[in-house]
């Protein structure tokens, strides 16, 4: 816990950035106690990863600015100046050498040398007692390549632990982690703060934030809205502050979902993969929105996986509109109308190097076109043109590469691909990660209307308010299986306890 | 959605920013290429003669074809070494059926047929058995090389009749055939890569793989596909150069042609991890190869220096290849 007499560790007083002409930071202060949790939310481009360059040195913060740490002014611009002052900050993209073992990496570019040689035991040496801090149980002789992203997550805490850091910056640093490394992260961030670190988080999860900050900071376009303590946080008001505006009606749900038995439009059954999902079975109706929760690594993405036919099954049938099609592959859901949208939209979802109109139409190629396979651009730019329309992607031109746009950006077009293929069933995993607010919003109104249309929506979110607030029904999965459903009733919302009940298996 | 993307491109503006950017880098190589060419004619004064620009396009040529089947496998991300070995076996085939008496045209087809067998069983390994490109076309580079020397039992084969001679020494209205067909392989390869659904696919592919997958296109069908076309244009080269030569040898045709192959798709752009490229830019690449052998070998410059040179301007490209990436839309 903070303790918040005395002096700051850290005070960051009216920093402002300018690029050129444009105002990337606008007077924001920020500071942070010994032992303190300090959490940084803001949409994308408010101004948090500009603020914590200018605080790691990377950047010149203009006239005006400081920077106190212990109370003592410190030079902007100056990384090295930074490290020494004990700032570390480890960024989402983690910097280590997979080759080398974890005292290499801990103790890379500072190797304690003699005459030039590297003194590897007195490296291992120096490194245990970093590692017996943070309670890991891997050996300073570890080769990076075998430690999983958790575990090397911590290595890089160890090495800025290493180099004395007390203000440590995480920027999302769970984003690709499973939930028990999560959970390990969590633990070593309440032990570092013991130890009188102040930590600077920066999330997007609710939940997160809830779980660890002592406060929580907003940043919104640049300048700084204000900061909740923990007893304050409640998520419409982080949304608001984010946003800028009350947001009463943020999740939309103007569909009605008709749950009779009679137009279950996907039906799927015993659905296994021999490894992490277990005999999974679950009906979505014609205009239903299916949540699935479930912490992170409870199945849910491999079971929409095998749904899609992505992954192969070891047993399960999938039904649609009472025709078995249990899809082997891909192509084969997609012709069947079953669409999935990845969680991971860079890595297995988009054609960066490609235009937004090519990353659009991939999946209708075919059909739109001419003999002997000759494409039809005419039809692609109708595509293209439309789904820019409706879906409200900010381009100046639909043959753009895709690489360019915004994550809220980059997230609609894949979405206008799944469209495009004229689905029955969408499968919509996690898909409000790495989005602004706004874009958030838009695309809560885009799953209603889907199933205003009639389609049959399932969606995997991590975040509970979200789940809670567009789905009709909510299927928790624990450890592979389905673990319960909960259901709204006439006058009588999801509950997010209910859920996070079912999904820990606290009282199952 | 091409036009800007092709070589012909005019389009600018916001819009075409970053397809302007890739016009520009493959549009980069021309200025080399108009420089060199001013630049030996100035040191030899008979580099730009009708005589020697008619050499260097017949020299050029078979490279073209090469290159062509290479930048298809490479916008996949993968690698064809094997086609120096397959163009001596598709060779040596050609000009054997070509003696059969009565049966000579059809050596046209029997090198054909030998390129794209061996391409297709290039294809295969990769795709349905996930074998890595590098490996499987580095035992195909020394396997089928060890298949041309034993279809000719180690020895040249001669036939002073070719009846497709006209293909390496005749020409069309003054246009070497050998020329033309090289036009002809690239024109081919625009037409696939630019205006065909699987030439999408093949970029999808390149760019990223099990997107690809994911997006329901037939990545195995793809695969097999480029590394058939390579296996294919090989075998054409093999035609070609038979024709050149009305002989073909197992041991000597073809070595090494796979590096210049490579370095025309790299000169020309195309980058090494695939999805991004044209075939402009191949053309471009295989034109500077062959000026600056040409030119070289005018300049006097003795074979040794032109190894070296030849190698620096490869790791040159690279280098640029490398500076795109970074500068491009990536993230």
């Amino acid at each position: 816990m903070s303790e918040t007499t005395g002096t700051p560790l850290l005070e960051m007083r009216n920093i402002s950035k300018t690029f050129g002409a444009v105002k990337a930071l606008r007077d924001v202060s920020l500071s942070a106690w010994p032992g303190e949790v300090h959490a940084l939310m803001g949409e994308n481009g408010a101004g948090k990863s500009t603020l914590m360059k200018v605080l790691s040195g990377a950047y010149v913060a203009d006239r005006g600015g400081e920077i106190l740490v212990d109370g003592r002014p410190m030079p902007t611009g100056d990384p090295k100046e930074a490290r020494a002052r004990g700032i570390a900050v480890i960024y989402q993209e983690l910097s280590l050498a997979p080759n080398l073992s974890v005292a290499e990496n801990i103790f890379l570019g500072r190797e304690p040398a003699s005459r030039g040689m590297v003194n590897r035991r007195g490296m291992s040496a120096r490194a245990q007692p970093v590692l017996e801090r943070l309670g890991v149980d891997f050996a300073p002789g570890t080769r990076v390549a075998s430690l999983s992203l958790g575990e090397r997550q911590l290595v890089e805490i160890a090495r800025a632990l290493a180099s004395d850091a007390r203000i440590i910056v995480m920027d999302e640093p769970t984003t690709s982690l499973t939930s028990r490394e999560t959970e390990r992260l969590f633990g070593v961030i309440e032990a570092l703060t013991a130890q009188g670190i102040a930590i600077v988080y920066i999330s997007h999860r609710m939940d997160e934030i809830y779980r660890l900050s002592d406060r929580c900071s907003v940043l919104r376009d640049g300048g700084y809205v204000g900061t909740l303590t923990r007893d304050e946080l409640s998520a419409r008001k982080l949304v608001s502050m984010m946003v800028g505006r009350d947001l009463s009606s943020f999740y939309k749900k103007d569909h009605v979902a008709v749950d009779s038995p009679r137009n279950v439009v996907l039906k799927v059954e015993g659905m296994s993969d021999g490894r992490l999902v277990s005999d999974c079975s679950f009906e979505v109706h014609e205009g239903e929105v299916l949540g699935i929760s479930g912490l992170v690594g409870s199945g849910r993405t491999e079971l929409a996986r095998l749904i899609y036919g992505a992954d192969p099954a070891s047993a399960g049938k999938v039904w649609l509109n009472g025709t078995e099609v249990t899809p082997k592959s891909p192509r084969e859901a997609l012709s069947h109308g079953i669409v999935y949208l990845t969680e991971d939209r860079k890595a297995l979802g988009l054609f960066l190097d490609m235009s937004i109109q090519q990353n659009i139409s991939i999946c209708v190629l075919q059909a739109d076109a001419g003999r002997g396979g000759v494409l039809n651009f005419r039809a692609a730019a109708e595509r293209a043109g439309r789904a820019i329309r409706d879906l409200g992607i900010k381009t100046p031109s639909a043959r753009l590469n895709v690489g360019a746009l915004s994550g809220g950006n980059q997230q609609k077009v894949l979405l206008a691909r799944l469209l495009e293929a004229k689905p029955k069933v969408v499968i919509l995993d996690e898909p409000t990660r790495g989005v602004d607010v706004g874009a958030k919003s838009e695309i809560y109104r885009l799953i209603d209307a889907l199933a205003r249309e009639g389609l049959a929506v399932v969606m995997i979110s991590s975040e509970l308010p979200e789940i809670v607030g567009v789905a009709d029904r909510v299927l928790v999965m624990r450890d592979g299986h389905i673990a319960g459903e909960v259901r709204a009733a006439p006058g009588k919302p999801v509950e997010q306890e209910e859920i996070m009940t079912l999904s820990t298996g606290s009282a199952a | 959605m091409s036009e800007t993307q092709d070589i012909s491109a005019t389009r600018d503006g916001p819009a075409g920013s970053a397809r302007l950017k890739s016009t520009i880098m493959a549009l980069g190589m021309l200025p080399v290429l108009i420089l060199l060419a001013i630049g030996f004619e100035l040191l030899t004064g008979k580099f730009l003669s009708v005589n020697n620009l008619s050499i260097v396009t017949q020299q050029a040529s078979i490279n073209i074809v090469l290159a062509a089947g290479m930048t298809f496998v490479i916008l996949t991300g993968g690698i064809d070494l094997s086609v120096g070995s397959v163009l001596a076996a598709a060779a040596m085939a050609a000009v054997s059926i070509s003696l059969i008496p009565g049966w000579g045209m059809a050596g046209i087809p029997a090198g054909l047929a030998m390129g794209l067998a061996f391409g297709i069983a290039n294809g295969a390994l990769v795709a349905f058995v996930g074998l890595p490109p590098f490996i499987v076309t580095l035992g195909a580079l020394t396997a089928v090389r060890g298949v041309a020397r034993l279809m000719g039992g180690d020895t040249t084969v001669f036939n002073p009749d070719l009846p497709f001679e006209f293909i390496g020494n005749g020409s069309l209205f003054g246009v070497p055939w050998l020329a033309i067909f090289a036009l002809a392989v690239v024109l081919v390869s625009w037409f696939i890569l630019r205006r065909t659904v699987l030439g999408t696919w093949i970029y999808a592919v390149g760019g990223n793989q099990e997107a690809a997958r994911l997006a329901g296109i037939k990545v195995g069908l793809v695969l097999l596909f480029v590394y058939g076309i390579s296996g294919l244009f090989a075998g054409l080269g093999g035609v070609m150069s038979a024709a050149r030569l009305y002989a073909a040898n197992g041991l000597q045709l073809g070595q090494a042609y796979e590096l210049d192959a490579i370095a025309a798709v790299i000169l020309g752009g195309t980058s090494f991890v695939g999805g991004v490229g044209s075939i402009w830019g191949t053309l471009i690449g295989a034109l500077i190869i062959a000026v600056l052998s040409n030119g070289l070998i005018l300049t006097g410059v003795s074979d040794i220096w032109q190894f070296i040179i030849k190698g620096l301007v490869i790791i040159i490209a690279v280098a640029l290849d490398r500076y795109r990436l970074q500068g491009g839309a990536r993230t």
